[in-house]
């Protein structure tokens, strides 16, 4: 369990006054993931919701030195400034102890900038990836992703005669990241807070490359209610949509386990204006159910497994 | 400003309010509230103040008035309340950079 008392006493390295939306998960994942060290941070940010919203010229709410670059390459920039920091210490010209962080949407993560990403983590640099993932490309106006799940409707799957929201499931980038054999790979959510802060102070304190996938709820996006983005993370991992686990040097550990309180996935799409459409649509709704169903056995099955 | 436009004050977007966007105010009941601060790790604009280990009055001046806050508080102490409830004789402004 966190402290969240002591970690209000430390001074917030993300200031307000950006302008993410009131209620935005990306905002929360910021912020929290910062919260998971006292040392100094370097950061480099790709293009995203975070990034244009936190950098709105002459704003920044930066409080530690940040990189934006392109969308395809917050891992390589990363890289790059972790090789410095390596040199420098080696000679001894810096003492203190720096992470690394990049940030990315599931666009500049799971898409642009994957190659860049698993260049980085096959390179072995000593940095944390977190990829706040929105499910689609939110900040351009809500266009499908590879994280986009099955059946929500996007700016570029809209309801038609033929088709009705994307048909195709989400990819599985975690499992991406871990068949890149790196130390630590982890699944998390804003819904909880716990469990976000204690994996990012983890995944901090580990050498070698580090992957974080964090579901970030997006009001606009996903047609929900500011005061809901908890509410829907939360359902998202009591259904087993998202479910939280980490991978550390190759072995599986569920986080959390709903057990025989596993909700059915219709609780967590009926609340959400992108599956509108399906709710009744029991087919559908039957083949989202089996996949979760599916990865879920799958996963408690890779957790057993003694590699 | 600066040559080249360059940044020079780390975070300095606390000068940019965004209170003005809100359209339901967190009312928090204080005599009621743990401070357990589950408030304070939730809120999107770091809006919660905190001092000497306490709760104390939300920043108006950048709270967005999302309502997590009221939502994540286990002891209910949060009322959203509509806006247009409260005269506002303190305008918010932002000052031309
Ligand atoms: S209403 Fe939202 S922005 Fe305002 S204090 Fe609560 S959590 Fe923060
Ligand atoms: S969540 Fe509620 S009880 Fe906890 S610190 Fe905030 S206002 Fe107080």
């Amino acid at each position: 369990m966190v402290n969240l008392k002591e970690l209000a006493k430390q001074e917030s390295k993300i200031s307000s006054g950006h302008r993410m939306c009131p209620g935005c998960g990306a905002a929360i994942n910021a912020r929290m993931f910062m919260m998971g060290t006292k040392h100094p941070v370097v950061v480099a940010n790709a293009t995203g919701c975070i990034e244009v919203s936190t950098t709105v010229y002459p704003y920044t709410s930066w409080k530690v030195p940040w990189i934006h670059n392109a969308f395809e390459n917050a891992a390589a920039t990363i890289s790059g400034v972790v090789s410095a920091y390596d040199v420098l210490k080696r000679k001894g010209k810096i003492k203190k102890e720096i992470k690394f962080i990049a940030f990315g949407g599931d666009g500049g993560t799971y898409d642009i900038g994957l190659q860049s990403l698993s260049g980085a983590a096959e390179r072995g640099h000593n940095f944390l990836y977190v990829c706040y993932n929105n499910e689609a490309y939110m900040n351009t106006g809500m266009q499908r992703s590879s994280a986009t799940p099955y059946g929500a409707s996007t700016k570029t799957d809209p309801l038609g005669n033929k088709r009705q929201g994307k048909q195709e499931f989400s990819k599985d980038l975690t499992k991406i990241m871990v068949a890149h054999n790196i130390p630590y790979v982890a699944q998390t959510s804003i819904s909880h807070y716990n469990d976000l802060i204690e994996k990012a102070t983890k995944a901090f304190e580990i050498k070698g490359p580090k992957f974080i996938n964090s579901l970030s709820p997006c009001t606009a996006g996903w047609g929900i209610k500011e005061n809901d983005s908890l509410k829907v993370a939360r359902l998202a991992v009591e259904t087993c949509f998202w479910p939280l686990y980490e991978v550390e040097n190759g072995k599986y550990k569920i986080s959390y386990d709903p057990g025989d309180k596993k909700k059915p996935v219709k609780e967590f799409l009926k609340v959400q204006k992108r599956f509108s459409h399906i709710i009744n649509d029991k087919k559908a709704i039957k083949k989202i159910q089996e996949n979760i169903d599916k990865n879920w056995q799958d996963l408690k099955k890779l957790e057993k497994c003694d590699f | 400003m600066p040559i080249g436009g360059i940044i020079i004050e780390p975070g300095n977007s606390k000068n940019y309010k965004t209170g003005s966007w809100r359209t339901f105010r967190p009312i928090t009941d204080l005599k009621r509230c743990i401070h357990c601060m589950q408030c304070w790790v939730i809120c999107p604009d770091d809006a919660i103040a905190v001092k000497n280990n306490k709760r104390i009055e939300t920043d108006l001046d950048f709270c967005k008035g999302c309502g997590l806050c009221a939502e994540i508080c286990p002891v209910k102490c949060i009322e959203m309340k509509k806006e247009s409830e409260f005269n506002c004789n303190k305008k918010i402004k932002n000052k031309k950079m």
